[in-house]
């Protein structure tokens, strides 16, 4: 089982009109792992994710899911495999109630989407269920506000109480702790590591104390092709990452500052040691 | 239905089942026609956020075929109605497929160039008597109630108003209807969670298609007639408009816009002439412009506003 892949790329490519985006990525995600795709601002990694999820179609390569070539597929086709994303852009329906948000994502399992002579009633047999998942992400006393109205921060963890709705055996997560808060970056780590418990996580993720603090696997992405691949420690010491992220050889990955607010986008390289392999195995401090 | 809508709705039906007492019933009809167009065209645009700028070729299309189903087959009223109505839906399936494929702007283009090439079709074919349009078509007769005279068909058209608006309030707070409110919030979210956007879309058009198409049969066996103004996009832009004005994604929005639009033009016509475009025109500048939510939004939002006052 260890070497069970359950996401697997070969040669993926994505050319806009000449550029390359994504070039020849070989990616493999293991079944049950929380595997993180990081590099910096433009490397490719939401492309990435489009093409995954085939909200873009590669210009050459494939992808298979458990073993099945997905590579043709429509992207609505792909959620229902038990692939589910999330977006860099946080996604709500903004003017619908914060319940609702995650009674869309069941309410296709009723098999009922298309009647249009029903009552909406019948979608109340889904309360319950919507009202377990808000609690898991701490919404539940937000349940009848219009999402609009809330702060950032919850409604990136709405967006993972809706992906999570879906039960996905692959969860794609593209930065889930963007713009967030210390308090909520450190909510949101220990939720992604909860639900990992039966499901595979593939995320995009900025925060080194996220990355450190519970990926198993990590790729490191530059300029549309993988640099290195592997654990934290390992990558972490590669001097082609030392030097895509820094220019430098002479400080690592190691000494990369883990503020939970910091801006996404090339890491900075002040020497400070407080996002650090070492320092970091305590979680938020 | 909301309890308050559920209110309005059982109102404004006892309203209109007394209304022919005291406001000439062809109006009313005429009113009833275009309030049903419109509220069918609000739930692409209002409730599905697709905007559609060829819906009068259902309109005049339904016209035709129910005026060619009375004049020519003689079939029963019913059943020409019903045809009309049939006939705007296969056509908004074949309209619609064409056009959900695009977005926004793009999607408005492709359903006013395949609409311009209908009403192209309609000018020439034989069937719909060209630029005379199909003229002397009979009402005939509803379980031996005979539709000529005014008060009967009356009760008819009300019916078909009241059956439709309650079938589109219903679709709209449907399961379906949720979906709908999804696709227009987000649509890449609402595919991510494993929904084929394109048939939600494509069942959304052809239930605006066949209503619009029943609201323009309904005009034929009120006025006799099917002419090509109906299928002109000069249509297709009033009914824009009366959405618009009354209130887009609002439930009696659409009635109140169609109203007013047809009221004024009614009023209007004899005296103005053909400055009514420019009046309609000038309108729809003022409404862009300073109220946007249209008459029905903007009300609710002053409502809300004054309980919010009395609260705080
Ligand atoms: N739809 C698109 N058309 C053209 N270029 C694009 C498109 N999407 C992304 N790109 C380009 O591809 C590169 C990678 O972008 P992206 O995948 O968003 O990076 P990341 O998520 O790693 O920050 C960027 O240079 C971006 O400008
Ligand atoms: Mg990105």
């Amino acid at each position: 089982m260890a070497e069970d892949c359950i996401l697997e790329t070969s040669g993926l490519v994505k050319e806009f009109r000449g550029f390359v985006a994504v070039n020849d990525v070989n990616l493999k995600v293991r079944r049950g792992h929380i595997h993180a795709l990081i590099g910096p601002n433009g490397a490719g990694k939401t492309t990435c994710f489009n093409l995954l999820t085939k909200f873009l179609e590669p210009t050459r390569g494939q992808i298979r899911f458990n073993g099945i070539d997905i590579t043709r597929e429509a992207p609505q086709k792909i959620a229902r495999r038990g692939i589910v994303r999330s977006f860099q852009i946080s996604a709500v329906f903004p003017h619908l109630t914060v319940l609702e948000n995650v009674r869309i994502a069941l309410q296709r399992k009723l098999g009922t989407s298309f009647h249009f002579w029903k009552s909406d009633r019948g979608l109340n047999q889904l309360n319950d269920r919507a009202m377990e998942l808000l609690t898991a992400v701490d919404l539940a006393g937000y349940a009848d506000m219009v999402t609009v109205e809330m702060p950032y921060g919850r409604k990136r963890a709405l967006e993972i109480a809706t992906t999570l709705a879906l039960d996905p055996e692959l969860m794609l997560l593209d930065e889930p702790t963007q713009g967030m808060g210390h308090e909520d970056v450190h909510r949101v780590m220990e939720l992604i590591k909860q639900v990992s418990a039966n499901r595979t996580i593939l995320m995009v993720e900025h925060n080194m104390k996220v990355v450190a603090g519970i990926s198993d696997t990590l790729t490191v992405l530059a300029r549309g092709s993988v640099l290195a691949e592997g654990p934290y420690a390992e990558v972490a010491a590669n001097p082609l990452v030392i030097e895509a992220y820094m220019g430098t050889e002479a400080s690592g990955l190691a000494s990369i500052p883990a503020n939970d607010d910091r801006p996404p986008g090339p890491l900075p390289g002040e020497g400070d040691d407080h996002g650090s392999l070492r320092s970091n195995s305590g979680g938020a401090g | 239905m909301s309890r308050r809508v559920t209110i309005a709705y059982l109102l404004g039906l006892a309203l209109l089942l007394a209304a022919p007492m005291f406001i000439y019933p062809i109006l009313v009809m005429k009113v009833l026609c275009f309030a049903l167009f419109a509220c069918a065209f609000n739930l692409l645009l209002g409730y599905t956020g697709l905007l559609s700028f060829g819906h009068a070729v259902f309109l005049g299309g339904a016209a035709y075929v129910t005026g060619h189903a009375l004049k020519v087959w003689e079939l029963p009223t019913l059943v020409g109605l019903l045809a009309g109505t049939v006939a705007a839906a296969a056509l908004g399936w074949v309209i619609g497929s064409l056009a959900i494929r695009r977005q926004g702007i793009y999607f408005a283009m492709v359903t006013l160039a395949l609409a311009q090439m209908v009403y192209f079709l309609f000018l020439q074919a034989p069937f719909t008597g060209g630029e005379d349009g199909l003229q002397g078509v009979p009402r005939g007769t509803l379980f031996g109630l005979d539709l000529s005279v005014d008060i009967n068909l009356y009760y008819l058209v009300l019916a078909i108003f009241a059956g439709s608006f309650w079938l589109i309030q219903r679709t709209i707070h449907s399961p379906f209807g949720q979906i709908l409110k999804a696709i227009r919030e987000n649509e890449p979210r609402a595919i991510s969670l494993g929904y084929d956007v394109a048939k939600y879309k494509l069942l959304a058009f052809v239930l605006s298609a066949g209503l619009a198409g029943l609201a323009g049969a309904t005009k034929t066996v009120v006025f006799k007639f099917a002419t090509l103004t109906d299928a002109h996009w000069h249509t297709s832009g009033e009914v824009v408009l009366m959405t618009l004005l009354g209130g887009m994604g609002t439930v009696f929005g659409p009635v109140v816009g169609a109203t007013v639009i047809v009221t004024l033009q009614n009023e209007l016509a004899d005296k103005v002439g053909s400055l009514v475009t420019v009046i309609m025109g000038a309108i729809f500048v003022i409404c862009v412009l300073a109220f946007r939510r249209g008459i029905v939004g903007e009300s609710l939002a002053l409502y809300r506003r004054m309980i919010g006052q009395k609260a705080g």
